[in-house]
């Protein structure tokens, strides 16, 4: 089976939507969480060919966007400590924080390094006995997992030098968050599909109950986000909230095990600040005591100044679904993708990034 | 010990004297060059072309080609992008100190194949070197010299609205193949660089329609920020389709692994024409019998809509803008 094609074909990505034009009589608001599935909608100008019963927004479903100015300031003042190297995912240099961003502490001479995966980080921590090595464990449940496990692995090889910045986020706590909030209406909501290979479907088997909300785990093609549009106008249509899963090839009802363990192993729930959606409890994840020595916050001295928010920068409202990028006073304009003013414009799976590169009012 | 490029090879003195004859003038083989005066000497009449490039490319060896061969297809297809037969290069290194001889007899080898293949001769250079840490490894400048038949009259600035738009293969296979190389990104891939002289297939191209408007290579920025140029120069709208746009599976699983698209990749053997419709089957064949070629695709056309902007029509019969390449694409982190 060819993976990429397959759920590409534009014979069937019609049938789905004239069924949905054929079924879709409500009118209804979804929610696509996850900034992968806001790039494939804009990419393939799902939202044009949808009908005038639907309106979809984009959640907060991107890691870098979410991360908040005060998390980003201690990434910049770790760099700046003597003898620390970075390492990261390329998504996080150009993010702005209050004063400056991690590539223009690169540029004035901090040790930041892009990897890939964590086995990188670890090589770099082995290859630099005398230097201290952060990875930024930014990221959903997707990532949380290979987190831990570089963790447990630096332990195993009593390793003295190797540091995580835990600023993992959870993805269920921030759906009820935005619920909670009752700024945005929403009859449905796109549920991530990476997070859920991860989670599985139970997580959100709870939203659906407490809030009466349609939930679909959907993949990232176009076929894929298609099928979940109609299960949920299916749902809408029947009254229902249910979770059904639109991506059986990548998710289990229970979701991966092995991955949940190592990630129970090595993290706990905590509070976690999110950009526009402030602190939630329990919607990140910290170091369990035993692991404690390879808390970067802990074991380095981080010294911050008091966090600044951008002016006009309307990030916060983008995430929580409550404003669209073109509402936004900055957008296109003194925030580009080449000098963004909020993380929304940095990240390829921000908001602001696919409006401005998709061009907004054609592809939404 | 390996024998490595010293200081010393740049100076100007006997070490130089050796590199420069014994690596480059015996490598490169033909009479302007092994003069070794200060300029080589030729005598030209006609509309001149003229272009040059610097080629600074991390890993200097990939798959499917290495700087050498980039150095010579590069400036040869900047050349044949005007029309223009391309007759002369000269070609300068700047030389990290500590390279390994080996490596620089087998990038002058490539330049000599390619250069063979490309009809062009090698006619004037420079070696310098400098201290390690100065460079990497290597970067080659090449300039070149063609001459443009005078009937054709290609600019990018000549799109007509009713022109069909062609490209001559498949998109992607440099930028990726680079990419598989570079250190960390640990995905294996046969793919390798389409990296190749353009100028036969132009010439092929231009004795079917001495009417072709624009040609362009979509190099760094890929063929969305190619067109994007093109819209914008000839106060046209280009619309594509996406079904259309020949791209490699393995292009494809990459670009979804790091988040980029095939659009905004760079490619380094590859054309875009913007011809008349009248005369576009036949550029096509002639194309497609080219060794350059043989995927060759109308992919769209331009219009008197949306002037200065590209719209593609997707797989799934919808529309969106394709905008230039705005930064470095960044691979994505979930």
């Amino acid at each position: 089976m060819k993976f990429i094609t397959e759920f590409r074909r534009p014979e069937l990505a019609e049938g789905l939507i004239s069924q949905i034009h054929r079924e879709s009589r409500t009118k209804a608001r979804f929610m696509e969480f996850c900034g992968g599935h806001t790039v494939t909608i804009f990419r393939y100008g799902i939202r044009q060919a949808l009908p005038k019963t639907l309106e979809m927004v984009s959640g907060p479903g991107c890691p870098v966007c979410v991360t908040a100015n005060t998390d980003l300031d201690k990434v910049i003042a770790l760099s700046r400590i003597p003898k620390v190297i970075i390492t990261t995912f390329g998504d996080m240099l150009k993010v702005p924080g209050s004063r400056s961003s991690l590539e223009e502490a690169k540029a004035s001479g901090a040790d930041v390094r892009t990897v890939y995966s964590t086995t990188d980080a670890l090589k770099i921590a082995r290859e630099n006995p005398d230097r201290s090595v952060v990875f930024l464990g930014i990221g959903f449940e997707t990532t949380a997992p290979t987190v831990a496990a570089s963790i447990l692995k630096a332990k195993e090889a009593g390793m003295e030098n190797y540091y995580v910045l835990a600023m993992h986020k959870l993805c269920p706590p921030a759906i009820r968050a935005i619920l909670d909030s009752g700024e945005t209406r929403l009859e449905g909501l796109i549920c991530p599909g990476h997070v859920s290979v991860i989670i599985g479907a139970h997580p959100w088997e709870s939203v659906a109950h407490d809030y009466h909300i349609p939930c679909v785990i959907s993949g990232f093609e176009p076929l894929d986000i298609l099928q979940a549009v109609s299960m949920l106008v299916a749902q809408v249509e029947k009254k229902e909230a249910r979770v059904e899963i639109a991506y059986r090839r990548g998710v289990r009802p229970e979701g991966n095990p092995e991955a949940l363990r190592i990630m129970d192993e090595v993290f706990e729930p905590g509070p976690a600040q999110w950009r526009g959606l402030g602190e939630i409890d329990n919607s990140g994840l910290k170091l369990r005591s035993k692991y404690q020595r390879f808390d970067a916050e802990l074991a380095l001295d981080i010294v911050t100044e008091p966090p600044q928010e951008p002016q006009g920068c309307l990030c916060g409202e983008i995430l929580r679904g409550v404003s669209s990028p073109l509402d936004c006073p900055l957008f296109g304009k003194t925030c580009t993708p080449e000098r963004p003013v909020g993380p929304c414009m940095v990240s390829s799976e921000g908001s602001c990034s696919a409006y401005y590169l998709y061009g907004g009012s054609l592809g939404g | 010990m390996e024998d490595k490029i010293l200081l010393a090879h740049g100076s100007g003195g006997r070490l130089a004297h050796q590199l420069i004859t014994e690596g480059f003038v015996r490598a490169l083989n033909n009479p302007r060059l092994a003069k070794l005066d200060d300029s080589a000497v030729f005598d030209l009449k006609g509309n001149l072309a003229f272009t040059t490039d610097s080629y600074v490319i991390s890993p200097i060896f990939f798959p499917g080609g290495d700087i050498g061969n980039l150095a010579v297809c590069g400036t040869v297809n900047d050349l044949a992008m005007s029309g223009a037969k391309p007759l002369y290069l000269s070609l300068s290194f700047i030389i990290e100190e500590g390279l390994p001889q080996s490596d620089l007899n087998r990038i002058v080898a490539s330049i000599q194949k390619s250069a063979r293949e490309a009809e062009v001769e090698i006619v004037t250079g420079d070696t310098k070197v400098v201290n390690r840490g100065s460079a990497d490894k290597l970067f080659i400048n090449t300039a070149g010299i063609g001459i443009i038949p005078d009937v054709v009259d290609i600019s990018g600035s000549n799109a007509r609205p009713g022109d069909k738009v062609i490209l001559s293969g498949t998109i992607g296979d440099h930028g990726i193949a680079v990419l598989s190389q570079r250190e960390g990104l640990s995905f294996t891939t046969r793919l390798e660089s389409d990296c190749a002289p353009l100028a036969n297939m132009v010439a092929e191209m231009l004795s079917v329609s001495s009417n072709i408007h624009c040609l362009r290579d979509p190099t760094r920025g890929g063929l969305a920020t190619t067109l994007n140029e093109l819209a914008a120069q000839s106060n046209v709208g280009i619309r594509i389709e996406e079904d259309k746009i020949p791209v490699r599976e393995e292009v494809i699983g990459a670009c979804e692994m790091l988040g980029l698209d095939p659009i905004y990749i760079a490619n380094e053997g590859k054309l875009v024409a913007i011809v008349p419709a009248e005369d576009a089957e036949s550029i096509l064949d002639i194309m497609r019998s080219n060794r350059y070629g043989a995927k060759t695709a109308i992919i769209g056309e331009a219009t008197t809509e949306h002037l200065g902007r590209v719209v593609m029509k997707t797989s799934l019969g919808t529309s969106r803008i394709i905008d230039m390449l705005v930064g470095d694409p960044l691979p994505r982190i979930c």
